[in-house]
């Protein structure tokens, strides 16, 4: 049965399956382990942040495509729910058009593009990518009457997602309508990323990895590269635009810098190399360490720098405000130490 | 006997002013083994790239099975039943050896936009792969990664995803180069056992002679990029042309 979910694709590293059981298990009783809204926040964005990455590893890790549309398609997915929800009122039924309309206009988009610049060399489809990607965001950003420009969206969405909502108490903890709204996050994102992990151990999933590998020699075995990296492309769009979905019910507001922004793109890249390129628990583990690092660094460093506060130097090395350059400095290590990603490294030291 | 798989005509390329192709006119006949020979730079690989669809040809036209293929894709030549092993070896490296192999029968089976299944529970596929690594002795290296392979495992490997793709015509490009003396005949003896099946026709890229003598049913020279000899192997060895090209030296001696 677990085989089965997991496509048979286990962990295969004693490590690693503690790890994600780990996180796992944090994250399904994340309201229970850890109370109060901001962790409540960092297990929400850590959940989008998987699927996200995942997502971005089909194309990246699996296809060997490059692509800088990624948060393009989230920001559809997300703008999806807020346009929905404002022009139809809140309701399930403005989520769920919100949803698969933000999810249909990245795939046909995704297409477009993928038509237009699959058949050539793989910078090009990275450089259209980035250009769309630029040109939306500029339209975004320029169309504030449907948009709201930089300021963004607000809306509601329907009551019982919201803290209004008191359903009441379990284990000493007040069940409102955010937590539900956790747990929906939750299951789609589990059977989002599950839907995932299967579609990379499928027969098409390894098409895609036969064509990161040796595209020649896949076509000249019948496989159309083409069709097939525009499909990746193309599935990959849906997948982050409904993460974005996701995260515009989480965050009740959409905005370029939320959903659009370049420094996602490059977060998610990051994500995706230091998690393991070409191995969907790399995702996993990418996420949560990314999303807890720009989360708590900060807290943990102001805690170490008084700790320390009686040593010369040290303090003020680690005070808080530097907390970028030590994320920095963590990442550099962490590609240099870890060339596989941290999944890689486990797998490796079996 | 006498049914025509594959039929070249005027086939050229030009590259720049180079004319690597020139007009080649040839028909391959199904129960056939045509060996392709030429000196180095002769346009055997070119010719072999036309047919299989990796170069556009300028002028000409490749058929197979009656059908014009010259502006197919390599793809869809290849789901027609045209299938092609390569000189230099062209595997997917991180794979496993097995799943190089089952990459090719799921092809064949047109499996490849199943989205939803696992791969690994289509046993049929697996076992068909199975078969065929058994069929080149590589049997027992299905797990080990292909970058991890020696050199002569790698070209049987090569030959091995040319045989479960199961084509009605097969081209090798020097299969057994590279390979030591003691591997060679493993892949050899694959390609004779292959010529028994008459629906097919095999064509040979090859240098050694004493190859070519054993397998072949007809041997067609390629010289400058034109055809200059074609006929039984007694025949186009014993010719005037085919010493001239050689220098005498090499096909004197068998």
């Amino acid at each position: 049965m677990i085989d089965w979910l997991i496509s048979g694709d286990r962990p295969r590293s004693v490590a690693l399956g503690a790890v994600l059981l780990g996180i796992l298990f944090s994250l399904a009783f994340a309201p229970f382990l850890f109370p109060g809204v901001r962790a409540l926040d960092t297990a929400a964005t850590i959940l989008i942040f998987i699927v996200l990455v995942a997502s971005y590893d089909l194309l990246l890790g699996y296809s060997g495509i490059v692509s800088f549309a990624h948060t393009m398609f989230f920001g559809l997915g997300a703008y999806g729910v807020a346009l929905a929800s404002i022009h139809m009122g809140p309701g399930w039924d403005a989520l769920i058009v919100g949803a698969l309309a933000g999810a249909l206009s990245a795939t046909v988009l995704a297409y477009a593009i993928g038509l237009f610049s699959l058949r050539v060399r793989a910078i090009f489809f990275a450089m259209i990518t980035l250009a769309v990607a630029s040109a939306v965001a500029v339209l975004v950003s320029q169309l504030f009457q449907l948009t709201g420009g930089e300021d963004g969206l607000t809306y509601r969405i329907p009551r019982a997602l919201t803290p209004a909502n008191r359903v009441g108490e379990l284990f000493g903890v007040r069940i409102n309508g955010r937590i539900l709204a956790y747990y929906l996050l939750f299951f789609s994102c589990t059977a989002l990323f599950l839907l995932l992990l299967r579609i990379v151990n499928s027969p098409f999933g390894r098409v895609l990895q036969s064509i990161r590998e040796n595209d020649f020699r896949s076509e000249a075995i019948g496989y159309r590269v083409v069709a097939y990296r525009t499909a990746a492309t193309c599935l990959s769009a849906a997948m982050a635009a409904l993460a974005g979905s996701l995260y515009a019910i989480w965050l009740r507001y959409v905005g370029p810098d939320t959903t659009l922004s370049f420094e996602i793109m490059i977060d998610v890249l990051l994500m995706v190399v230091i998690g393991g390129m070409g191995t969907m628990y790399g995702a996993v583990i990418g996420a949560t360490i990314f999303v807890l690092a720009q989360n708590y660094l900060q807290n943990l460093m102001g805690a170490a720098s008084d700790a320390t506060s009686a040593l010369p130097l040290i303090p003020d090395l680690i005070n808080p405000d530097r907390w970028l350059l030590w994320l920095g400095v963590l990442f550099v290590l962490s590609v240099y130490f870890f060339p596989t990603g941290i999944v890689g490294r486990l797998r490796a030291g079996r | 006997m006498t049914q025509t798989l594959l039929e070249t005509t005027d086939l050229t390329v030009r590259f720049g002013g180079h004319v690597a192709v020139d007009h080649v006119t040839c028909a391959f006949r199904a129960g056939e083994l045509t060996a392709i020979v030429g000196p180095n730079g002769a346009g055997k690989t070119t010719y072999f790239n036309l047919i299989s669809g990796q170069i556009g040809a300028s002028a000409g036209s490749v058929r197979l099975l009656g059908q014009d293929i010259t502006r197919m894709g390599v793809a869809r030549r290849c789901a027609m039943g045209l299938g092609r092993a390569f000189q230099l070896t062209n595997l997917f490296p991180a794979l496993s050896v097995l799943e190089n192999v089952r990459l090719v029968i799921q092809a064949r089976r047109g499996k490849g936009f199943n989205l939803f299944s696992i791969a690994a529970s289509h046993v049929e596929m697996t076992t068909a792969a199975l078969a065929v690594l058994e069929r080149v002795k590589l049997g027992a290296l299905r797990d080990q990664k292909v970058s991890e392979l020696s050199h002569g495992n790698q070209r049987k490997l090569e030959v091995a995803m040319l045989i479960a793709l199961d084509p009605q015509v097969y081209m090798f490009d020097e299969p057994t180069a590279g390979m030591s003396v003691d591997e060679a005949p493993v892949v050899l003896d694959l390609i004779a056992e292959l010529k028994h099946d008459s629906d097919r026709t095999i064509l040979l890229v090859e240098h050694k002679m004493d190859v070519i003598a054993k397998l072949a049913d007809r041997i067609i020279v390629l010289h400058n990029g034109a055809l200059v000899a074609d006929g039984p192997p007694a025949e186009v060895i014993a010719s005037d042309v085919v010493q001239k090209v050689y220098m005498g030296r090499e096909i004197a001696d068998v």
